[in-house]
């Protein structure tokens, strides 16, 4: 079974936004939400700057926090691609998996229900790239699987210098930024 | 906002294309946790090319149940190759805008008060018809100026060459690329154009100065920037805000504003007197080098050191490291290059730097661009000829502007001369944000017969017209081909998606109908555009029916470098790359590029830079829901060190004041060290005062507002803004 | 220098996590106190006292079913997608406290009304004279009073602790990362119950009794919250880090003058003093016990929400 990741080109991202309007109108997520972002890290002192864009979101992580205190099983791994994903119709709305993720990538949907990043399983389920990978212009995102080691993905991070963000946090998380 | 309406929570069924085994997949229904799309949805796809902003990149729609759903990058595209840039993935929010103008409007009460009476099409136009024909019968008809922004303001530019007009003018030259295209003209003979030649995703070497790719969100050029980045091309960035493209960039080189010319001018010495420079090319091709030679000689590293701040030996270094990988290093031209009045010079010396690389016409520098041949519409009379020629730029001040110029057209409507200006028809550009200086703008209206405004939205433009007409979003209108020349050759077609939501009519539509309440049916032989666009189409041998399929034909590749085959020819009046510019010399202007000081922010100012942001182009898109939530203000950029000093918080919102006393709405401080202690900057576009852009109303400040001062080039008569100084006021 | 921006502006997420308002502390207050009063009655009715202290083990029963009910209806409040709170009783998930936490509720419930048949309040007798005959019947068999007190202990530990774990799961919140957030709430709520208790009770020796209980309860609370920091300030960075947002930072008020002075301390100080005669019984110090009790969820669940992994 296929292990579901991302490898992200933090040397190419702009931090343009255009992964996060892609996901807006593609899950047609409700105004005043998002299910991805960026970030930008800026360290030093002028004009001696360190500068990282990240583009964010649910790290559907190996150890996923958010499934385990899940009372209802409605955050749940799914078979495919091992993706977190929400049973919107079994989440109660209690935000435990809210509170329990270190990446704060979760919110509560307008109608009540914990709502996140589904990878576009809709999409890779029809062999596409979810829909922040398809539109980069910079093409600075990876989809596939990490399992699998002739996927672009396992070659990318074989070959490129990486991290992946709070590791600490002991969640394994699955998107894995390049640098 | 209907697009981004709450879904059903639960949607019976599954998705197209579950596979059995998928079902034994925890959870019984996939719908409750996959995406939007179900089975039953109705979805179709419609082929189109964008405009949210003039790159014109092929999209295509998808809708779902008829409704506008999603769009997405043409693959057969070459500028998007695929991929939308985020304001046009964002492009959804322009047709579901719950801020556009619904209907056409007529002024109820004094110009600048916002009081309209909705009216029908009919009397809309049958108004405009009979306003013009009043001011041609006592002014004739060059007494009506034209001004556009973009593809779509081509069928009413026919209706006023139809009406005899000379004065048509775009505030995209003399307040954005205008110096630049002259710059190159006077140098290669040939302008850099839309989009630009550059060839980003060859170079080894990129040279920015103060073009923020990334930032700036030219889809072909952010794609190739990253592209180069991806393969290890050297970028040198020049900036005095540590841009997006600083972050990535080798050298950054954080030059004190307004001193861009002195540093070229010692990069060319550099490269000069340790004769890095292209000699073959020089010597096959240049003109005037030996006299160029001598003008650069005294202009060193350490000469420009203090007025740069930027130290000799990086000066040095990345020069060499510019010429290390000539031909393939391109010093790009920028785009918005209106600073300080001396653009069209430092465009110029821009051109030389890449002439003495030898990359124009080189892989990794400037390739030579070509279009598909497709005639125009070939059934027009011909157009009346004017009485008198353009008003903008009387016997000829400044000389080598090549278009017509907006600043022009309102000095003209102030002052009469040389003859006066009563009208304006002005097609999608929201003049008092594109142009320096609102009040000037103002009063020049005040002094009209007649203001028209084509729009999509009521913007601060439409608030001062006494007519405004409602045109439909790019969504829901056909326009004209795109076939805009560029490394590969291409034709687009722009299609309806959508209906409009209201009263809103096309362009052509509008176009048409007021040439026949003028009277000039005749230069409307067809009726509907698809006759224009078929007959178009046909003279190239292509069809209508299979654009409105596809979108996009793509040409035959034509060379695109002079190793492969383009000719080294270069149309100066010499024939060669002119390093002396005798053109320059008879019209008494430096025949190479000089370092002139501007002048310095008083003590407590700031110089005021501003720039773009990915999401959103110009003043156009802050109404658009997507997109205002990606980001719905600017911010001021200060210095974190000078936030300190005069004890701004971040997040605190502050009011800008310039130097003539032009106090700006309130504006969140952003204080970091991503800028230099004698500048701020903000993104333009933001601060709008019109009420019916009620989403951006009083979402943060306006740079136009505070650059009541611009200095002209003397050389073809753009303004220059980055002349105005700021200081901070409590909000 | 570090400058960290997002582009991130999700409700109830951003700029900080505020999931939890009042309705988890009160709901968490609630249910420990709820659990103190069941180990407390449970252990009256275990070791027989019931009978010879009647009438603290008359009231508690019903007065826990009454606030345990608060406690649900405020949990209740607090969900977003109410309608589908049944969801909690069609699974149980092993390892998700909450649903620990959703199942023991559904058995305390019987066991309250076990404990409340075996000394029913005087009120419900007089509409309901059955009852008493009832509960007669179970005083005959000594079995049953005993049984259902071991219940009652057992869920109330059970119950007590949960609260506690229910956000030491939550290892995004360095705060709550601490297995000592359990006995803590649990003896949180045995000192509030034994304080309510002691409030109610109209017997001046089982008032004694309960103030007595109430000290080494709140004895043990200090002790827990000492350990509790410790274990925190000698871990990770980022768990000092939590910690010190109750020591020094803007739960620092909060925490020492109305968690560890007015909660603990002062009442401490009072009821000691009192147990030995040396001042007036007075019904401040077990008030002050219940209010500190509920600041001490309140801080904990904001404190907590604050508390991040990310850098600073």
């Amino acid at each position: 079974m296929a292990r579901f990741g991302m490898v992200i080109d933090t040397l190419r991202c702009v931090g343009c936004m255009d992964c996060v309007v892609a996901c807006k109108t593609e899950n047609e997520v409700p105004e005043g939400f998002c299910r991805d972002w960026i970030t930008t890290e800026v360290r030093g002192k002028f004009p001696t700057l360190t500068t990282e864009i990240r583009s964010e979101r649910c790290n559907h992580c190996d150890r996923p926090p958010c499934v385990t205190c899940c009372p209802t099983g409605a955050s749940h791994v799914e078979d495919f691609g091992r993706l977190v994903l929400v049973d919107r119709e079994l989440c109660i709305g209690c935000k435990a998996c809210l509170a329990s993720c270190p990446y704060d990538a979760r919110f509560i949907h307008p109608e009540g229900y914990a709502d996140k990043c589904t990878f576009c399983v809709h999409r890779v389920r029809e062999g596409k790239d979810p829909a922040c990978v398809a539109v980069c212009p910079t093409r600075c995102m990876h989809f596939g699987d990490l399992d699998d080691p002739r996927s672009e993905v396992a070659k990318l991070l074989a070959s490129r210098r990486h991290h992946a963000l709070l590791p600490e946090a002991g969640t394994r998380p699955r998107i894995h930024f390049l640098t | 906002m209907a697009i981004l309406s709450r879904r059903r929570f639960l949607q019976v069924g599954s998705v197209a294309g579950a596979g059995a085994a998928l079902a034994a997949a925890r959870g019984p229904a996939w719908d409750r946790f996959l995406g939007p799309a179900a089975a039953g949805d109705r979805i179709e796809t419609v082929p189109t090319y964008c405009d949210l902003c003039f790159w014109k990149c092929g999209a295509i729609a998808t809708k779902k149940n008829g409704r506008l759903w999603k769009l997405e990058g043409n693959p057969e595209d070459p500028l998007s190759r695929g991929r939308l840039c985020p304001r046009g993935t964002g492009g959804v929010g322009a047709h579901f805008d719950p801020d556009r103008l619904t209907a056409p409007l007529v002024r109820g009460k004094r110009r600048g008060e916002e009081a309209w009476v909705e009216v029908t099409w009919d009397e809309a136009l049958e108004r405009v018809a009979q306003g013009l024909a009043a001011i041609a019968a006592e002014h004739g008809p060059e007494a009506v100026a034209f001004f556009s922004h973009g593809i779509g303001g081509n069928f009413l530019k026919h209706t006023f060459r139809a009406f005899g007009t000379p004065n048509f003018v775009a505030p995209s030259y003399a307040q954005c690329r205008g110096p630049r295209d002259i710059g190159f003209q006077l140098t290669f003979g040939e302008e850099v154009g839309t989009p630009e030649r550059t060839d980003i995703a060859n170079a080894r070497c990129l040279v920015l100065i103060g073009s923020h790719l990334g930032e700036n969100m030219h889809n072909s050029q952010v794609q190739e920037f990253a592209e180069a980045i991806g393969a290890g091309a050297s970028l040198i960035v020049v900036d005095p805000r540590h841009s997006v493209a600083a972050s990535k960039a080798k050298h950054y080189l954080p030059i004190k504003p307004g001193t861009d010319i002195a540093l070229l001018l010692a990069w060319m010495n550099v490269l000069v007197a340790e004769e890095l420079y292209d000699r073959e090319l020089v010597a096959s091709h240049g003109f005037g080098f030996d006299a160029f030679r001598a003008e650069v000689a005294p202009w060193t590293p350490e000469w420009a050191y203090p007025i740069t701040t930027i130290d000799p030996a990086t000066i040095r270094e990345t020069a060499r490291e510019m010429a290390r990988h000539r031909p393939a290093t391109l010093v790009h031209p920028g785009r918005h290059v209106t600073w300080y009045g001396d653009d069209a010079q430092r465009s110029r010396a821009v051109a030389l730097l890449d002439a003495l690389l030898g990359s124009w016409g080189r892989r990794g520098g400037f390739y030579y661009p070509s279009s598909v041949p497709v005639p125009k519409y070939g059934g027009y009379p011909d157009y009346p000829r004017a009485a008198r020629g353009p008003v903008d730029n009387p016997g000829g001040r400044y000389p080598f502007a090549d278009l017509g110029l907006t600043n022009g057209i309102r000095e003209a409507t102030l002052t009469g001369e040389p003859y006066p200006i009563k009208s304006w028809f002005v097609y999608a550009t929201n003049l008092l944000q594109a142009m320096p200086n609102q009040e000037e703008t103002i009063r020049a209206i005040q002094r009209l017969d007649l203001l028209v405004v084509v729009d999509t939205h009521p913007s601060e433009i439409a608030g001062w017209a006494d007519v405004v007409l409602p045109e439909c979003s790019y969504l829901e209108r056909y326009d004209d081909l795109n076939t805009e020349p560029f490394r590969e050759p291409f034709v687009s077609l722009r299609q309806p998606v959508v209906e409009p939501p209201t009263d809103q009519k096309p362009n052509w539509w509008i176009a048409r109908e007021l040439a026949v309440k003028l009277g000039l049916e005749r230069y409307y032989p067809w009726r509907e555009v698809e006759e224009y666009l078929e007959a178009r189409l046909a003279g190239a041998g292509l069809s209508l029916a299979e654009m409105k399929r596809r979108g996009v034909f793509r040409g035959a590749p034509a060379p695109l470098y002079f190793d492969d085959g383009v000719p080294m020819e270069f149309p100066t009046p010499t024939g060669k790359i002119e390093f002396w510019s005798p053109q320059l010399a008879a019209a008494g202007f430096d025949p190479v590029p000089r370092f002139r000081p501007h002048e310095e922010p008083p003590p407590g100012y700031f110089r005021l830079l501003s720039g773009r942001a990915p999401v959103h182009t110009f003043a156009r898109t802050q109404t658009n829901p997507i997109l205002a939530e990606a980001m719905p203000e600017n911010e001021v950029w200060v210095n974190a060190d000078v936030a300190r000093r005069l004890g701004l918080t971040a997040g605190a919102r502050v009011r800008l004041r310039n130097q003539d006393g032009v106090v700006s709405a309130p504006v969140p401080v952003k204080a970091t060290e991503r800028i230099r202690t004698d500048c701020v900057y903000m993104v333009h576009g933001f601060g709008h005062t019109a009420p019916g852009l009620r989403r951006a109303l009083g979402k943060g400040a306006s740079d136009a507002q505070l650059m009541t001062r611009y200095a002209v080039d003397p050389l073809m008569g753009a303004t220059g803004t980055n002349v105005n100084f700021v200081t901070f006021e409590e909000a | 220098m570090l400058e960290l921006t997002t582009t991130r502006a999700n409700p109830m997420v951003d700029p900080s996590l505020q999931v939890w308002g009042w309705e988890i502390p009160v709901y968490l207050f609630l249910g420990g106190l709820v659990a103190g009063m069941m180990i407390l009655s449970g252990y009256l009715l275990f070791s027989g006292r019931h009978q010879a202290h009647g009438s603290s083990t008359a009231f508690v029963p019903a007065l826990s079913f009454v606030l345990l009910s608060l406690g649900m209806a405020a949990l209740f409040l607090d969900l977003e997608h109410r309608a589908f709170v049944w969801r909690l009783y069609t699974t149980f998930e092993p390892a998700s406290p909450m649903s620990w936490g959703s199942w023991i509720l559904i058995l305390v419930y019987p066991a309250l009304a076990a404990a409340l048949l075996v000394r029913p309040p005087a009120p419900l007798v007089r509409r309901s004279p059955r009852l008493a005959t009832l509960s007669g019947r179970l005083l005959d068999r000594p079995g049953w009073p005993r049984a259902v007190g071991v219940a009652s202990i057992v869920l109330g530990v059970l119950l007590g602790i949960y609260t506690g774990v229910l956000l030491s799961a939550l290892g995004a919140r360095p705060l709550w990362a601490s297995g000592l957030l359990g006995p803590l709430f649990l003896v949180s709520g045995l000192s509030t119950a034994a304080a309510l208790v002691h409030l109610l009770a109209g017997d001046p020796q089982e008032r004694v009794l309960f103030a007595r209980a109430d000290n080494v309860f709140l004895g043990i609370e200090l002790l827990l919250l000492g350990l509790f920091l410790v274990g925190l300030l000698s871990a990770t960075e980022v768990h000092a880090r939590a910690a010190r947002l109750l020591l020094d930072g803007p739960f620092g008020a909060l925490f020492w003058v109305g968690v560890v002075g007015l909660g603990i301390l002062i009442p401490l100080g009072v009821q000691i003093a009192a147990v030995r005669h040396r001042v007036q019984h007075t019904p401040v110090a077990p008030l002050l016990v219940l209010g500190g009790g509920l600041l001490l969820r309140y801080v904990f669940v904001a404190a907590g929400q604050l508390s991040h992994w990310s850098p600073p």
